[in-house]
């Protein structure tokens, strides 16, 4: 299997009910799978011996909140056989709870905590399902897009009570978001008179 | 009658040099054996990808150098090359010799100090003196060129900020002659030291198969065995002009580790040498004015050129929308950005791969069985650096 178009075939014809779109770009493979389907998919993409991505990279996930179905997870493999890479996403609402993929590889145990800490997201059958990176005892998902900048709890030690001591935040002054957007359709549009010159 | 088993929790840090930051450690012992390790992390937490989706592609780039804080420039390149990749930007080839160059710096930066912090958890102070003289030095030309020690912010998309100051090839490759001497002071020290040998060999094994299980990648993989770096396998800017070896480990222990990061330091200077003497001339960014900013000359003369800095620095550039993963071989192992852009000067989602979050949760897999005071030497050998791990 030596070029990314014909892996991507490949998989294709292999997990046809299972994909709902694929295609490559940036030298990587994108699939867009249905939600349900994902353990089966990883497990297909790990085994089999003409993919053989033995190895998560990442997982992670992305909010727009103006989607019905809020959240799209994304997970990266990497095959180092083949040396090539598969983007695998799919939209899910934050009510869906994700298959954990813990048993087919370890490491999604931290990446999968990290997505429940950062976006509120759960998965079922993971072993330790806690909060990683916030502090002991946060409240809210920091990086939801309705989540703010600023957060909500500041934190400093009181003299008065001779310990560390959480408030809510007080800015001095606010935090100023200018709005620098400008009817430029930005660098496309130079690209596109520079090609219309020549 | 049967005695009953007690255990002891016992916390490790986050107060604790050889914790390498800010990590909590709770370990579960039986003696002096340890039974769990449950790493919390998060104490260095700083928000670093929300703050990136707030901020102009520009303003981002700062906050890689505060991920792994001993090789800054290495992260900015991953982000660079994102960008690059979207705008389909070709960079002068200058800048890439001078980014590789930089990259290459930077990884002997970091492994400087995993091999001494490393020597020092398990007992030997020298090896970090010695090292230190030439971290030095070498932050010394990170000044030169972008102005600060450690927090560069040098590298753009499309290039890099300024070009080398005068004399500054002349130092470096001054530098490249003496330093394969340091190196070898340094493996007189500790190669066939025997406490240190006593102290790495056959500590923290971790085999192929559960390198790759764990996602492991850099010196972490090569340890165990795999022959798999970035650098060779998915060139990126001019590495593929370039000859240097890969070293490989044997058998997947802390002193394997060791040996590698010491053979790659001896690879990277070989191919800052190369970068040196092959360094083109010509421009060291884009000139599309619309990615990079004129120069100040054109800005007292120019109206265009006036309007794009103004535009760049206060708008900043537009990427057009798109979602891409690029990785760099930094000197942990494999540093990746993937960004999702969508039309506007702000990244709509940055998440950043960091290797040392990966290799710190193997932690309890590696560390269980081992003695108390494996911990240090196994912490030591992961190469961890808080920044990058709790982002």
């Amino acid at each position: 299997m030596k070029n990314l178009e014909d892996l991507e075939k490949f998989i294709n014809s292999e997990l046809t009910s299972k994909i709902n779109n694929s295609f490559v770009k940036h030298d990587n493979i994108y699939l867009n799978i249905f939600h349900d389907e994902l353990v089966d998919v990883i497990t297909f993409l790990k085994t089999n011996n003409e993919t053989k991505f033995r190895q998560l990279i990442e997982i992670t996930a992305v909010d727009y909140p103006e989607n019905k179905d809020r959240f799209k997870m994304v997970y990266l493999l990497l095959s180092h056989e083949f040396n090539k890479r598969v983007i695998i996403d799919f939209s899910i609402n934050e009510k869906f709870e994700i298959s954990s993929l813990t048993s087919i590889f370890p490491s999604a145990n931290w990446m999968e905590r990290e997505v429940f800490d950062m976006y509120g997201l759960r998965f079922k059958n993971h072993p330790d399902l806690r909060r990683i990176l916030t502090d002991y005892g946060f409240e809210g998902h920091p990086l939801r897009k309705d989540f703010p900048l600023t957060g909500h709890n500041e934190v400093r030690y009181s003299e008065e009570q001779k310990k560390v001591i959480y408030e809510p935040v007080k800015l001095e002054q606010n935090y100023r978001n200018f709005d620098y957007e400008s009817p430029w359709e930005g660098t496309k549009y130079i690209k596109e008179i520079n090609k219309t010159d020549g | 009658m049967a005695k009953e088993k007690k255990t002891l929790n016992l916390n490790f840090g986050p107060q604790h040099p050889a914790a390498h930051g800010v990590l909590r450690l709770i370990l579960q012992l039986d003696g002096e054996i340890v039974e769990k390790a449950d790493p919390h992390i998060g104490l260095l937490h700083r928000g670093t990808e929300k703050l990136i989706e707030n901020k102009t592609y520009i303003q981002a780039v700062p906050y890689f150098d505060r991920l792994d804080y001993v090789a800054p420039m290495n992260q900015e390149h991953a982000f660079a090359l994102a960008i690059e990749k979207i705008l389909k930007i070709d960079v002068p080839a200058r800048a890439k010799y001078i980014r590789v160059m930089f990259c290459e710096i930077g990884r002997i930066l970091s492994h400087i100090l995993n091999i001494t912090t490393q020597a020092m958890d398990v007992g030997a102070l020298t090896p970090t003196l010695w090292g230190f003289e030439e971290r030095e030095k070498l932050m010394g030309f990170y000044e030169r060129v972008s102005g600060s020690r450690l927090h560069a912010n040098y590298f753009r998309a499309g290039g890099v900020h300024k070009d080398l100051p005068a004399g500054l090839e002349n130092d470096i490759d001054e530098f490249c002659n003496k330093f394969p001497k340091i190196i070898d002071d340094l493996e007189t020290l500790l190669t066939d030291n025997r406490i240190f040998k006593q102290r790495n060999v056959d500590i923290g094994i971790v085999s192929k198969q559960d390198a790759l299980d764990y996602s492991f990648s850099g010196v972490m993989l090569r340890g165990s065995g795999v022959a798999w770096d970035l650098r060779r396998s998915q060139p990126y800017d001019c590495y593929d002009d370039l000859e240097f070896k890969i070293p490989v480990g044997k058998n997947g222990d802390c002193y394997d580790r060791y040996l590698c990061r010491i053979e790659e330091m001896r690879e990277s200077v070989k191919i800052i040498n190369q970068c040196l003497q092959n360094l083109p001339k010509g421009p060291v960014k884009t000139e599309d004015g619309k990615i990079t900013p004129p120069p100040k000359k054109e800005i007292k003369q120019s109206m265009e050129a006036l309007i794009h800095h103004f535009k760049l620095f206060t708008e900043g550039y537009r990427v057009e929308k798109d979602e891409i993963y690029t990785a760099v071989e930094a000197p942990k192992g494999e540093f990746g950005v993937y960004l999702i852009s969508d039309g506007s000067s702000k990244p709509y989602k940055c998440k950043i791969r960091a290797p040392g979050f990966t290799h710190l949760q193997a932690m309890d897999y590696l560390i269980k069985g081992h003695m108390l005071a494996d911990v240090p030497a196994v912490l030591g050998s992961m190469d961890i650096v808080f920044g990058e791990v709790d982002r």
